[in-house]
Formats: structure tokens, sequence, C-alpha cells
């Protein structure tokens, strides 16, 4: 009983120790304790209207042009350097026949306009957000961003920051996969 | 006394930081704020219990991330569409989740983030009682020393008594000390004559 009680403390510090552990090694293998989990989750999208950007980008879209197959949405900006890195994987995925729409985040009309000529133009409809009022609606945190929707409109999926090659095969091909389903 | 007035200094110097940064610079610009004054009121509190979503752990009442302002824009307008508090709050978790509460709300998942601590205060309390009354078992079975004897006790007191009448010594001195508060004219071999005889 003696040796018990002067030994429980120890155990208790190296069960802690422990656990701290196991923390640390997951961010080592991707876990980041600053990424929150999206409240919209298995949710329905957003309803919201969007203008477009200018008259020469096809856009403006609502969320009832979300439903009926599985879409997804990215939000960018023409000032956000990732937003560059991720686009010729946007631009593939929307070439192998995925809807993608795009939210231009916090953008003025003529620069968004010109990146998009500039670095081309997958997207399906380009909705205008200057005041980030629809970033908001989506709990969008920073940018890039990318949602998936299902058939049903249902918010299945998140990507928060830029999609790398890694991330394309790991998580969004089998999410997408998964969503159709 | 030295110790206290750098103590003083320190608490003093903590407690002057604490009111800076108690009271930040206001993060809300003019142009957001509501005419009516408790509209605006409301507002501020709210923005107090609401999380910038980029900044971890800063209020939107405190954070000048253009989200956070996006945020403050929102919480006016629902309070200006006529929502109460409760709904206004209701309507940030359901676009950021429960993360956006500065203050985590007691749920299923939240359980071990309040009932632990008292939890673990309980079990070091316990502890800390089983040792207190171990020790004491201890003591009384290894016994307690013999009370004194009559003749002790007298030969204690004469100890104390003797030691009480003895002159207080004088603090000792360092020679230069007590060269210094001699006399003039006096220094010498004869100075110190009569505290070390042998020299």
């Amino acid at each position: 009983m003696r040796r018990l009680l002067l030994i429980l403390p120890v155990v208790l510090f190296v069960i802690l120790i422990g656990v701290l552990a196991v923390l640390t090694l997951q961010t080592k293998e991707g876990r980041d304790p600053s990424l929150i989990p999206s409240a919209l989750l298995d949710k329905p999208a957003p309803e919201i209207q969007l203008a477009a950007v200018s008259d020469d980008i096809p856009g403006g879209f609502a969320g009832a042009d979300l439903r009926g197959r599985v879409t997804m949405v990215n939000v960018f900006a023409s000032w956000c350097v990732p937003c560059l890195a991720e686009h010729p994987l946007i631009t593939r995925l929307a070439e192998d026949g995925v809807p993608v729409y795009a939210i231009n985040h916090r953008d003025s009309a003529p620069e968004a306009s010109k990146w998009l000529k500039v670095n081309g133009n997958p997207f399906t409809a380009v909705g205008f957000d200057p005041e980030g009022r629809a970033s908001v609606e989506w709990g969008v945190t920073g940018v890039p961003e990318t949602y998936i929707i299902n058939a049903e409109g249902i918010v299945t999926f998140k990507h928060a920051g830029p999609i790398t090659a890694k991330v394309l095969k790991d998580t969004i091909l089998p999410k997408l996969r998964e969503a159709g389903e | 006394m030295r110790h206290f007035l750098a103590i003083f200094a320190i608490v003093a110097a903590i407690s002057a930081a604490g009111l800076v940064t108690g009271s930040p610079a206001l993060a809300v610009e003019p142009d957001e704020v509501l005419a009516d004054p408790v509209l605006e009121a409301r507002a501020r509190e709210l923005s107090k219990v609401l999380r910038c979503v980029v900044c971890q752990n800063q209020s939107i009442d405190d954070s000048n991330a253009d989200i956070a302002r996006d945020m403050r824009l929102i919480v006016r307008e629902r309070l200006v569409a006529g929502d109460t508090d409760d709904q206004t709050v209701a309507y940030m978790v359901a676009r950021y989740g429960d993360y956006v509460l500065l203050r985590p709300p007691f749920q299923p998942n939240t359980m071990a983030l309040w009932v632990g601590p008292p939890f673990m205060a309980m079990i070091i309390a316990t502890l800390a009682l089983l040792f207190f009354r171990m020790y004491q078992r201890e003591r009384v079975a290894s016994g307690s020393p013999e009370p004194l004897t009559p003749t002790d006790r007298a030969q204690l007191d004469a100890l104390v008594d003797k030691l009480a009448a003895e002159p207080r010594r004088p603090r000792r001195q360092s020679g230069l000390r007590a060269e210094l508060e001699q006399p003039f004219g006096s220094t010498g071999s004869g100075g110190n004559g009569s505290d070390n005889p042998a020299t």
C-alpha cells in the first residue's frame, strides 16, 4: 500500500509525458493543431448569391448551382501566392471533368480578371467576394481553401491551404470518389 | 529593507504591465461603429467572446486581422437585423464551429476540459491526506520521547536562567574599526592591550 502510494505520482507523470510525446510525434506526421475542422462538414453548402468578377469572366453562382453532381469550391485571390502554386492542379482537376467553382476572396475586379487571363481560368464560374462576406458564410479562415460538395449539395470535405500533388493524390481524389458514391 | 524595495518595484512593474496589456488599443475602426449606442455596446460585448479564427487566441475585438473586421461587421449586421445576442453567437458557431467561442461550452466533448482540473485536484487532495495519515501513524508507532523527569526539568531551567542572566557579549569588531574608534593620540602598541594581552 505504502509503496503504491509513493510510486503513483511517478506513474501519473510518466503517463502524462507519454501522451504529450504521442501528440508531438503526430505533428511530424502532418497533424496540425492550428487547423480547425470546418463547421460546415456534412451540412448543406451556404445559399449565397455571388456576382461575376467582370463581364469577360464566366461567373456569378448561387447555392443551387452546386447541386446535381459532385463539385468543388476553391477560394482564391490574385494576391495569394499559394493559390498560384496550386492553380495547375486545379486546372487539371477541371480538365478531368470536375466542375470547380471559385470564390474570389477580398480582391479587386481588375486584378482578379488579369490574374485569370494570365494564369488561365479553369473555373466553371467565379464569384466575386470583395468584402469577404461569402467567405464568412463558408467559414473560410484563409486562402486558399477547397471544398468538396456532393450531388445533394452537402459539404463533404474541406482542405485548408494549397493543394499539392501529394494532397491531391492522398486526400482530394479519394474524397471526390467518396462524394460521388 | 532593500529586499522589500526590490520586491515592491517588481510588483509595481508587473501590475503596470498588466494595466497596459489589459486594455490594448482597440481594433474597432470608426467606420464600423453603429449609430445606436445600445446596439454598439452589445456588439462590443459579443466581440469580446468571439475568437478571431486566424489568430488562435485573440478576440475579434482585439484583432486587426481582415477576417476579424469581417466578423465584427457581421455581428453588427445581425444585431441590426434584430437578432438576440445568443442568435448572433449561434450564427457564428454555425459557420466556424465551437472554435469561434473563446470560452468553451460545457458539452460532452469538452467534459474532460471542465471536469478534469477539479478531478485532478481531488486526487491530489486524497493522496496528500493519505500521506499525512501514514506519517502520523508512523510517528505514533515509533513512540514519542519520554517526558522529562523533575530533575531534568530543574537542570534545564537552571541552564536557561544562566543563559538569560549572562550579559550579552558585544559584537565582534574588526581590528580596523576598533582602531578607528580609539581616541586620538592613544594609537600604538597599548591600544588593544586589554582585549588581546598575548600580542
